[in-house]
């Protein structure tokens, strides 16, 4: 067990140390994110009698769109630099490769939305951050993570990748999506966290759900 | 492989059993009490509708478990069932919306609305969408179906939550199978409702039945023509 826990850890840090020097996924989903977020701005601005109305749903579609940018490349980096094989030929549990990998996914996320939260209050002028908000975020952010790893391994090795993800991804993760967007309303409409257990019982069953499948499935993704 | 004479007689037992369900919804059921002309009428769609959204699910179900068994026991056979099947659901899906959809305009005065049955139903549809442009992405056989298959057990998560999504939210969509409540039904109207189930679970049978056979041939044909080239 504590050898396992030494290879997510392995893996996790090479993802992480990696993103560290290339800043190829931060910048690529902030950037992105940002974007969206001024997109979405223009086109909700005169259309609405208050911006503030939309806030959750701007900010879970900025999150699900820009996730898939950075997941995406968890393995697609890998295959283009030719270290796959290398990866997956390591004497390891090839689960323990998935963990440290959605791992890293998740910490790329977490530090985007840490980026796209206070953007938001910035564009739409709302009092949005609080600790309840971070936790739903949070409970999404790994349902994202936990998908989204594993179908980056199940795309890297087909035609068109890129278009591939988010249509495999999106109608697998929008319980979450839903869950997200509604617990977001509840808690801007300053209903407590503890009115939304349904919301609150769905996101955690399917978190913990995807997990186990993925856990399960993700021998017969990279088994080449 | 099935053979010939099994796969007639189970073609004949299903166009005369649709026949029969046709007969039994539109002139064997009684009209429905407390409903207008129109909704009278309209309330007969419910021997199509139900019927072809359960047979979806089943078919999901069908292809969910010979995923697992292909990833299990790696015989492409396992594979063709599931694509099979799921290629029916996809259709049975669609049936289920239309019919529904039909339905709902003179009961609700809407084609669609963003019910929490209707949402999770169309995700499902959406996932099984995706899962066959998967199978189009990818080339090599053997590790299309294997990520088919992966990809279906996740998808296959959805459907049994559409199935209790009017039970955990406030739906507008009826329950007619709740253990709780009356069943909704008259006596007539039972019979002909679970007649319509059993016919439409043999069309399915013998849908896929047919489908499998096809695809069997399509392979035999394709061993023969290599054969005859080499």
């Amino acid at each position: 067990m504590k050898r396992y826990l030494q290879v997510i850890a392995a893996v996790w840090w090479k993802d992480v140390r990696v993103e560290l020097r290339s800043k190829d996924i931060f910048t690529g989903m902030a950037v992105f994110a940002a974007l969206a977020l001024l997109i979405l701005n223009f086109a909700f601005e005169l259309r609405i009698p208050d911006k503030r109305l939309v806030v959750p749903g701007v900010l879970w579609v900025t999150v699900a769109f820009a996730s898939v940018l950075g997941l995406g490349r968890a393995f697609i980096s890998e295959k283009d630099r030719g270290s796959l094989a290398g990866l997956l030929l390591a004497p390891v549990d090839r689960s323990a490769v998935y963990f440290g990998k959605m791992l890293a996914n998740l910490v790329f996320l977490l530090v985007v939305e840490l980026f796209v939260l206070p953007l938001i209050v910035l564009f739409f002028n709302v009092t949005l951050i609080s600790a309840p908000l971070l936790l739903v975020v949070a409970l999404g952010t790994i349902g994202l993570a936990v998908v989204g790893t594993i179908f980056s391994a199940l795309t890297v090795n087909t035609r068109a990748r890129e278009v591939l993800l988010p249509i495999l991804l999106f109608p697998i993760i929008l319980p979450v999506l839903v869950g997200g967007i509604r617990m977001t309303i509840g808690l801007l409409e300053g209903e407590p966290l503890s009115k939304l257990g349904n919301w609150m019982q769905l996101l955690i069953i399917f978190d913990i759900l995807y997990l186990v499948i993925a856990f399960l499935t993700f021998d017969y993704v990279v088994e080449e | 492989m099935m053979s010939r004479r099994i796969l007639t007689v189970l073609n004949l037992a299903a166009a005369a059993a649709m026949v029969g369900a046709i007969y039994m919804a539109l002139v064997q059921a009684p009209a429905a009490i407390n409903l207008t002309e129109t909704d009278r009428w309209a309330q007969r769609i419910i021997y199509f509708h139900v019927p072809t959204a359960w047979l979806s699910m089943l078919a999901f179900f069908v292809t969910f478990v010979a995923a697992i068994l292909y990833l299990v026991r790696s015989q492409p056979r396992w594979d063709m069932l599931a694509r099979c099947s799921a290629e029916l659901g996809v259709a049975f899906t669609i049936a289920a919306t239309a019919s529904g959809s039909i339905w709902a305009k003179p009961a609700w005065n809407t084609w669609w609305t963003w019910d929490p049955r209707l949402t999770t139903y169309t995700i499902v549809l959406l996932l099984y969408i995706a899962y066959f442009m998967l199978r189009g992405a990818i080339e090599e056989p053997e590790r299309r179906a294997r990520f088919a298959s992966v990809y279906s057990i996740f998808a296959f998560v959805s459907v049994p939550i559409t199935f209790m999504s009017i039970r955990w939210w406030n739906t507008i969509h009826p329950v007619i199978l709740d253990p709780n409540e009356d069943f909704g039904l008259g006596p007539g109207m039972t019979v002909a409702f679970v007649f319509c189930i059993l016919a439409f679970t043999l069309l399915y049978i013998a849908l896929l039945a047919n489908r499998l056979r096809l695809e069997y041939t399509i392979e035999r044909v394709a061993a023969l023509r290599a054969r005859l080239l080499t």
